[in-house]
């Protein structure tokens, strides 16, 4: 422990002494001339004001958020509650925010995010939007990039626990969904768990997505035996209209899954032609089915979230369908299926394998071709595993997870129990290189390292435990993120960092593609929100029976109105608060004494309701929670409470107006 | 603490080294006031408007325009007749140039931080002014709008 704090404070120091005898001997560098430089300080230095090159989304898992980092420093930028409530801004207590939480089964506070995907054209990632997966209760969010906000979540039928998600394809018209536990497709039905094989089904779910606006639909879904669904990607380039699935539990048991789904020598990756499929759909194969989903979008214009209950869903049979799907025999409960920058190569990280299969496309379709099938299974061919196979990395280390790629002709793949990452040759599929992961690493991940053009610098590590990495903060630590130099033939390990609940996958794109369509404010102009008080004229508080709104505004350093009374015991009251200010980053946020939604933050230009619902009389104070300007400190106001049935009068003012 | 010394010796190498002209521009509260501006820029402000203008106040849909984004982006903080956050504009247009008044709503983080009367009013008002996000057109608008208001019995 006290050796390893001891090294990286020598590393640092001898970093900055570098770059200071660096600096006597040259001058000023530029930032570019200091990385590529061997020293691993160095090569993470983003000195105080400048930029990273790449922004990094990392899924929250068990926080069900999105936390956004910088490359090379590590520093966490934001994050952006997707799934979760999240006291610090107010989502998913303030009215609007409330119905994007949503679903069948009522408000879902929380949830597991898992995989984030950025938008992609011509199979490289645009910067327009994120998606990302809900595995619990088995959803899809979209985050737009221009506001870094969760604009959409859609539910995901006739599914449990969206696991194989949110992955797109490579112009994004689909994103995918696949069930990782089998359910019965009635939404309640009632039978025995030990009807599984009678009872249960798989689903994978194809969402199109509108080009202009992101917003995603469900356009089919697809009836599958009842395995579990583990992991996706779509092709590219010749495999573009394929997605690929693994799916583990072949055996479909229903019970201590750990012995019972780990039988198999072999299962599957599962391949489906999306874009014959879409088109069986077009020709009327699917059949409607009812069900009920939510779908939650937002409404740039009035900032509102409109909830909207679907009824039904289209379903496609396999055996209704011949010719889109195929099964790729694969070992051992595969989990991730990764397709490298070709679109050849589709990498299976078989995690009780001993060796990683690589099956190639065009073989595949040579076996399709050929009828090279073993068995038939619900209408779907089972391929020879001989026949679709390229080759087989030898010595990976144990339990080989998921691969990236860096555009260099090597893949990288994760391999959990063994704690390492594996380089290995996509020529000669055998290992160049391997370093170890600190501790016991899930997915990895290159920047572009999923699409046609990775950026082949970076990569990195997204381990399970910490352990003695950082200063102990009791027994549970924050999962780290390591950060590689894969520039080189030996890869390098550069930085370790601590990260929000649970990264399991991914994303970054070159801050340069981003940066220049990031909003600094929401424009008072474009507020159309129907309870936005856009001059403080128009300031007010209204009653109607019950109900008491607030129309509120908010400007450095004074709540319009700031003194209410009139307010009684029994009343609903809504404060909708508009922030005036239309300056970058100049935030004001509400809070008052006993509310129980917490408080709400403003950005810019924005409008919010808080609901409250006073419990006793009194005279209540409120504040502005974001330090905003030097009389911050005096942003404040005071509501009075009465008794029911009060005959004081409703008022409000600020100051003498 | 040898470390530490080591760093804050390493910082000072750092600095020293490496003082650039962005740093400076913190410590223009410690100039001469208006040494480094042209008397244009002492009697206009500093910002996109860099010529004397005269702003008419016969074009009544301008004033209107201009009274509408008063409202929404400007009243919260400023009164006609008294101090309230910020100065009180009924005479205005009196005490500044329309120029000024422009330069004022359109680059007021400059003036705040580097023009001498924006460096007063700051001391004295303690809130800066923030952009509103408004263009040169609603300037002028606003200006009018101020203007006319002025020029009411």
């Amino acid at each position: 422990m006290n050796l390893s704090i001891f090294t990286t404070k020598k590393a640092l120091l001898g970093g900055l002494l570098v770059v200071a005898a660096g600096l006597m001997i040259a001058g000023c560098p530029s930032q570019q001339a200091m990385i590529g430089s061997a020293d691993a300080a160095q090569k993470t230095y983003v000195a105080p004001g400048d930029y990273d090159e790449f922004y990094t989304f990392m899924s929250g898992g068990y926080s069900g958020q999105v936390s956004v980092f910088g490359l090379p420093s590590g520093r966490l930028f934001k994050v952006i509650p997707v799934f979760s409530q999240d006291p610090e801004s107010g989502y998913g207590y303030y009215e609007e925010s409330k119905a994007l939480l949503h679903t069948t089964y009522g408000f879902q506070p929380w949830d597991d995010s898992h995989h984030p995907h950025l938008s992609q054209t011509n199979g490289v990632a645009d910067g327009r939007w994120l998606f990302i997966n809900a595995n619990n209760t088995p959803r899809i969010a979209r985050i737009d990039l221009t506001t870094f906000e969760t604009k959409e979540i859609i539910e995901i039928p006739n599914t449990g626990g969206n696991h194989g998600s949110s992955f797109v394809t490579e112009n994004t018209e689909y994103v995918v969904g696949a069930t990782r536990f089998s359910i019965p497709f009635e939404p309640d039905m009632d039978v025995p768990i030990d009807s599984y094989k009678e009872n249960f089904d798989g689903a994978l779910t194809f969402l199109k997505v509108d080009q202009e606006t992101g917003k995603m639909n469900i356009d089919f879904q697809m009836i599958v035996p009842p395995y579990n669904y583990d992991l996706a990607r779509a092709g590219k380039g010749k495999s573009a209209d394929w997605y690929f699935f693994t799916t583990y539990n072949t055996e479909q048991a229903h019970t201590l899954l750990e012995i019972n789904a780990s039988r198999n020598d072999k299962d599957f990756v599962a391949a489906v032609n999306w874009k014959k499929a879409a088109e069986y759909v077009r020709e009327g194969r699917a059949k409607k089915m009812s069900t009920e989903y939510y779908h939650n979008t937002y409404d740039a214009a009035t900032s509102m979230v409109v909830s909207t209950k679907k009824n039904e869903v289209l379903v496609l049979r396999p055996e209704d369908a011949p010719g889109i799907m195929y099964f790729l025999p694969t070992p051992k409960s595969p989990h991730g299926v990764d397709v490298d920058p070709t679109g050849e190569y589709l990498v299976a990280g078989g995690k009780l394998a001993t060796v990683i299969p690589v099956h190639s496309f065009s073989k595949m379709l040579e076996a399709i071709e050929n009828e090279d099938f073993e068995e038939t299974i619900n209408g779907i061919p089972v391929l020879r595993y001989e026949a679709t196979i390229a080759g087989e990395v030898e010595n990976p280390g144990l339990g080989p997870l998921h691969t990236e790629f860096d555009g260099k002709g090597y893949a990288y793949t994760s391999v959990y129990i063994s704690s390492e990452i594996v380089k290995w040759s996509l020529e000669t599929f055998e290992v160049v290189d391997r370093i170890d992961a600190y501790y016991s690493i899930g997915h990895l991940m290159i920047p572009g390292g999923d699409t046609k053009k990775p950026y082949g610098k970076y990569m990195v590590g997204l381990t399970k435990t910490a352990k003695d990495r950082y200063l102990p903060v009791g027994p549970k630590q924050n999962h780290p993120a390591q950060l590689y130099d894969i520039s080189g033939d030996r890869m390098q390990l550069l930085l370790d960092f601590p990260t929000i609940g649970e990264p399991h996958y991914a994303q970054a794109i070159s801050a340069a593609k981003l940066r220049p369509n990031i909003k600094q404010i929401y424009e008072l102009e474009d507020n159309h929100h129907p309870h936005a008080t856009k001059s403080v004229n128009n300031a007010r508080v209204e009653r109607d029976g019950d109900v008491v709104r607030v129309y509120m505004a908010t400007i450095r350093s004074n709540f319009r109105p700031d003194n209410i009374e009139g307010i009684r015991l029994g009343d609903t009251v809504y404060f909708h608060i508009t922030n005036l200010e239309q300056e970058w980053d100049v935030v004001h946020g509400f809070a008052i004494k006993g509310g129980q939604m917490g408080e709400v933050l403003l950005a810019p230009g924005q409008t919010k309701t808080l609901k409250w619902t006073p419990t006793r009389t009194g005279i209540y104070p409120f504040y502005c929670t974001a330090f905003c300007s030097a009389l911050h400190q005096e942003m404040q106001g005071y509501v009075r409470v009465s008794p029911r049935g009060s005959d004081v009068p409703l008022t409000f003012r600020t100051g003498n107006l | 603490m040898k470390f530490l010394t080591t760093l804050s010796l390493i910082s000072i190498l750092l600095i020293t080294g490496c003082g650039s002209p962005e740093n400076d521009k913190s410590s223009a509260a410690d100039k001469t006031p208006g040494s480094e501006f042209t008397a244009f820029e002492l009697e206009h402000g500093i910002g996109p408007i860099t010529e004397d203008i005269t702003i008419s106040t016969s074009d009544l849909e301008k004033i209107e325009k201009g009274r509408q984004i008063f409202d929404s982006k400007c009243a919260a903080c400023h009164l006609m007749t008294e101090r309230f956050v910020g100065p009180a504009l009924g005479d205005v247009t009196e005490r500044r140039s329309d120029a000024f008044i422009m330069n004022m709503i359109l680059n007021p983080s400059d003036m705040a931080r580097k023009h001498p009367e924006g460096l007063k009013m700051l001391a004295e008002y303690m809130t800066p002014m923030p952009f509103q996000n408004v263009t040169e057109e609603d300037a002028r608008a606003i200006t009018a709008y101020l203007k006319h208001l002025a020029e009411q019995p």
